[in-house]
């Protein structure tokens, strides 16, 4: 459980409760809960079930990240998901709509994968490629409709409960258990931090960095998948168009909010789905007070900006500047 | 010279692109439809210049669609509401632009961030900013705009070089030269062939940088005002995933993503291609306008893989060459 609980984390920590407690003054009903029809209300209950679709992408892009890479597509892949999902959802069985929909993130995320480990291309540019042409092929799935299903098996992926949880918390929950199980519960975390610190090194002592980098990029296709077929089942239908849209962004700021620095090298997945969860407070606050939600861009903007500057190379360089200043001083 | 042989086979694809088209539908090859494919992608082939440049030097710009959306919402406003001559308000959102784009490169320079990130969070900011001006769409109705809405050179068999296709010829052409022949383009290859060695050789980095992303961000601002010349309005939501638009244009176009080779001519050679690939699906009809972003998506990965290709055999002879001397 130590390797799960990062020593690093009180700032983000702080961050929520900071955004909470706004939230609060902002509306005073904000940490009402109720039971009902078995199922928990709330507008703390609708932050957890709203943050879902980036929470779990941001489970599948901090891997990418620790890695030194960068996944563009999961917008796309979540739009190429929800489309099988929702076009498969009326005419067959739960589980054959599930394994077609996780089925298609994983052939994304190879396909991702091999470009990167095998061709060698910048992740930058070998996910661009996915999230340009990813649209359309969601759009030929769908024939450009906007398309809506009925079949209650998936509707109570999205709109269920279990224990009072709304399903999709419930799943996101899973996921990062799962996720956190295998990458921390072995040496399979140490490995990718490996990779992305340096993959040279890495290489040369033995870690199998292809293996790695192509793992990370499957499991950021499967995630994604499996936010695409949450958004599906919330909504009934799938819009090719509209499903993840700029939800790419949103996982890359919920991983940079959570600490995890861009160059690779060090992850913390529980801080990733805790900064995915910050945006959405933020998010959920903005609407509750009134504002257009058009500042949720503004804001955001500012959250990046700000917590870039934190992570600056640069800026620590002047505090370990300033530390050996006060300390030669002393 | 090196960047040369990608523009080629650019090029290439595109005359036997056209071709293909041209017997299929043989309306396609006259001066009407090429004058408005040139209109139509105005305003993608001014923005991709820009981007031809930040590419080069080993950078991306991902504000330039939210710059695009701002500038038409606030050209529309500052012309129609504010009541600013249309020319004041075209200077001022120049300066704008361009000052946002130098905030960035300042940002990436002295803080040593990547691009993509800064350049993203400029993306949300012009993008919010846009809104707070004003979320629905603001109609121009200045004589300006219809005049030169109406300004055309006409070209033998009909077709129309309209006043924003000029413009953008104009840019592209200007953007060729300054790359080519100038101490700054210069510059814009070293940064992107290595940034330490460049800072060796006398480049003041962090001065080039500022340049390159304000350039990026003035001809965002061009592209926006040409925009608004397009659909006389401006609109927060307008020119969405231009971005990635411009930024598969100057791949198509030969350019390294990972900077240091590259041409302007060849981006607007990819922007032509992109313009091709629309409007064959226009005559043809049946076809849905989603593999427009398939083609585009099949192009990038063709044309990323010939350079993995060109670029490793470019390294072999000097590895074989560094292997012979030890």
């Amino acid at each position: 459980m130590t390797a799960l609980l990062p020593r690093r984390g009180l700032a983000q920590i702080l961050a929520l409760i900071v955004i909470l407690a706004v939230d609060r003054v902002v509306s005073p009903q904000f940490f009402d809960l109720r039971l009902q029809d078995g199922r928990l209300f709330g507008s703390l209950i609708d932050v957890l079930n709203r943050g879902t679709p980036v929470a779990l992408l941001s489970l599948g892009m901090v891997l990418v990240i620790a890695t030194r890479g960068i996944d563009l597509s999961v917008g796309a892949i979540m739009a190429i998901s929800g489309a099988i999902a929702a076009s498969l959802a009326d005419s067959h069985g739960l589980p054959v709509v599930l394994a077609a929909a996780l089925g298609a993130g994983l052939v994304c995320g190879l396909w991702n994968g091999f470009l990167v480990a095998v061709l060698g291309m910048q992740p930058i540019v070998a996910t661009l490629i996915l999230m340009v042409a990813g649209r359309g092929i969601a759009q030929l799935i769908t024939e450009g409709r906007i398309v809506t299903f009925s079949s209650p098996g998936l509707v109570w992926l999205g709109n269920g409960a279990i224990l009072g949880i709304p399903m999709p918390v419930a799943i996101a929950l899973g996921m990062l258990i799962l996720t956190g199980a295998v990458v921390r519960g072995s040496a399979l975390g140490l490995l990718i931090e490996a990779t992305g610190g340096n993959a040279r090194a890495s290489e040369l002592a033995g870690v199998g960095t292809r293996a790695m980098i192509l793992a990370v990029y499957v499991w950021c296709g499967v995630c994604a998948a499996l936010a695409g077929v949450i958004a599906a089942a919330d909504i009934m239908g799938a819009d090719a168009n509209n499903a993840g849209l700029w939800l790419e962004l949103d996982a890359i700021l919920a991983v940079v909010i959570g600490g995890t620095s861009l160059f690779g090298g060090r992850f913390s997945l529980i801080l990733a789905v805790l900064g995915a969860l910050i945006i959405q407070t933020m998010n959920t606050g903005i609407l509750l007070s009134g504002y257009p939600p058009e500042f949720n861009l503004l804001v955001k903007a500012v959250v990046v900006l700000a917590v870039l500057l934190l992570q600056s190379p640069k800026l620590s360089g002047f505090a370990g500047i300033a530390a050996r200043l006060r300390r030669t001083k002393a | 010279m090196k960047g040369l042989p990608p523009v080629l086979i650019t090029a290439f694809v595109l005359v036997a692109g056209f071709a293909l088209c041209a017997v299929q539908f043989p309306n396609i090859a006259s001066t009407r439809v090429v004058g408005n494919l040139l209109t139509d992608n105005a305003f993608l082939g001014i923005v991709a210049t820009g981007m031809t440049f930040v590419i080069i030097s080993g950078g991306i710009d991902l504000s330039v669609g939210s710059v695009i959306g701002f500038t038409t919402v606030f050209v529309a406003l500052a012309i129609e509401r504010w009541g600013m001559p249309p020319l004041v308000a075209f200077a001022a959102i120049l300066a704008l632009s361009a000052g946002f784009g130098a905030a960035m490169g300042a940002i990436i320079h002295v803080f040593d961030l990547p691009p993509f990130i800064v350049t993203l969070a400029g993306m949300f900011l012009a993008r919010g900013a846009s809104f707070l001006l004003s979320t629905e769409s603001v109609p121009i109705t200045a004589p300006v705009y219809s005049t030169v809405s109406d300004f055309a050179l006409r070209m033998p068999g009909g077709g129309r070089l309209t006043a924003v296709a000029i413009i953008m010829l104009v840019i592209v052409i200007g953007g060729a030269l300054l790359l080519q022949l100038t101490r700054f383009g210069t510059n814009v290859y070293a940064l992107g062939g290595s940034r330490q060695t460049a800072s060796l050789m006398g480049v003041a980095v962090g001065k080039m940088t500022i340049k390159i992303y304000m350039l990026s961000g003035l001809l965002a601002g061009i592209a926006g005002i040409v925009f608004s010349f397009y659909t006389s309005a401006g609109y927060s939501l307008s020119a969405v995933g231009v971005e990635l638009d411009s930024i598969a244009a100057v791949v198509i176009g030969g350019t390294l993503l990972t900077g240091g080779q590259g041409s302007v001519i060849g981006t607007f050679l990819g922007v032509l291609i992109q313009g091709m690939i629309q409007t064959y699906i226009n005559f043809d009809g049946t076809l849905s306008s989603w593999w427009t972003k398939i083609a585009t998506g099949v192009l990038l990965f063709a044309f990323i893989v010939l350079q993995q290709g060109l670029v490793a055999l470019a390294r072999r002879p000097a590895a074989k060459r560094a292997g012979a001397a030890t």
